[in-house]
């Protein structure tokens, strides 16, 4: 087995809120990130897969194909939105660097060919990433917790 | 509850001089080469910190990020940044403080204190990665994984 890992970039709007917070509580909680503006970052996006190389191809995964997986799923939603006020998945939770790794995840879980979902890593920055594995992954650190 | 990893990257500058107390003059010399010189020589560290736990239904994180600075400030950068690691008492003795020890004693530091930075009790420091320079780095998973 083995991984790729392929990259995409999106640029997106968000801000930080609870909704049944007040305004004194969430700017507490979130300080400038409560701006109910938003504000925006370049998010780098990488999804790591895992499989076997093709014998005939020596692909694991047409990266095309991948490319073009990860442009319908979420750099075209994604990116240039606000992802608060546009992007169904943080209708309700809010779009940290966590929850947009795990929404991405959710949105490309099954839908590569070939391979496993292995990881989803998300910049927000060069100085912070998220990165989630999935829910069997939650499962087994819980119990290890 | 889904477990994301979060990382946050830091960056110290400090110097050091690789000598050990058990080696003779010459012993030092032919082990560390140009890092055993007595004038000792600096980086521009990269230190990675790797945090996992649940992330939290209501913020969107696995850890506030205000409490991990507060943190790294304390532990990381105060005790470290513009410093020379010779003379942080825990390299004073035969520890010496390459970056493999660096990471060590980081990943020692940071094992203890993460888990309190989170009421629920269910954050805990995944690994530390450290780089050197763009060329070398060294990861630490954390001992409690």
């Amino acid at each position: 087995m083995i991984y790729l890992t392929r990259k995409a970039e999106f640029s997106s709007a968000h801000f930080y809120r609870v909704a049944g917070w007040s305004d004194a509580r969430n700017v507490e909680a979130f300080g400038k990130c409560a701006n109910i503006n938003g504000h925006g970052h370049n998010y780098t996006l990488e999804v790591t897969v895992a499989g076997e190389v093709d014998a005939v191809t020596g692909f694991v995964v047409d990266l095309k194909l991948l490319k073009d997986i990860l442009e319908r799923e979420v750099v075209g939603v994604f990116d240039h939105h606000h992802l608060n006020l546009e992007v169904p998945d943080f209708a309700t939770v809010n779009p940290t660097t966590e929850n947009i790794a795990v929404a991405i995840w959710r949105r490309l879980d099954g839908k590569i060919p070939n391979s496993t979902l292995h990881r989803v890593r998300v910049y927000e920055t060069a100085d912070i990433f998220a990165d989630f594995y999935g829910a069997s992954m939650s499962e087994k650190m819980s119990e290890a917790a | 509850m889904p477990v994301a990893h979060l990382t946050r990257r830091y960056r110290l500058s400090a110097s050091h001089r690789l000598n050990a107390p058990s080696l003779d003059v010459q012993q030092n010399r032919d082990t560390y080469g140009k890092c055993n010189n007595p004038h000792g020589h600096g980086h521009n560290y990269f230190v990675e910190i790797t945090v996992a736990g649940p992330i939290d239904a209501e913020t969107g994180f696995v850890v506030d990020l205000v409490k991990l600075d507060a943190l790294a400030q304390r532990e990381l950068l105060d005790r470290f940044d513009e410093g020379h690691l010779n003379t942080d008492a825990v390299f004073a003795t035969d520890f010496v403080p390459s970056t493999e020890n660096l990471s060590v004693e980081v990943e020692r530091v940071f094992r203890a204190a993460v888990p309190l930075l989170d009421a629920r009790g269910a954050l805990r420091l995944h690994s530390v990665r450290i780089e050197e320079t763009g060329n070398n780095s060294f990861d630490l998973p954390s001992s409690r994984n």
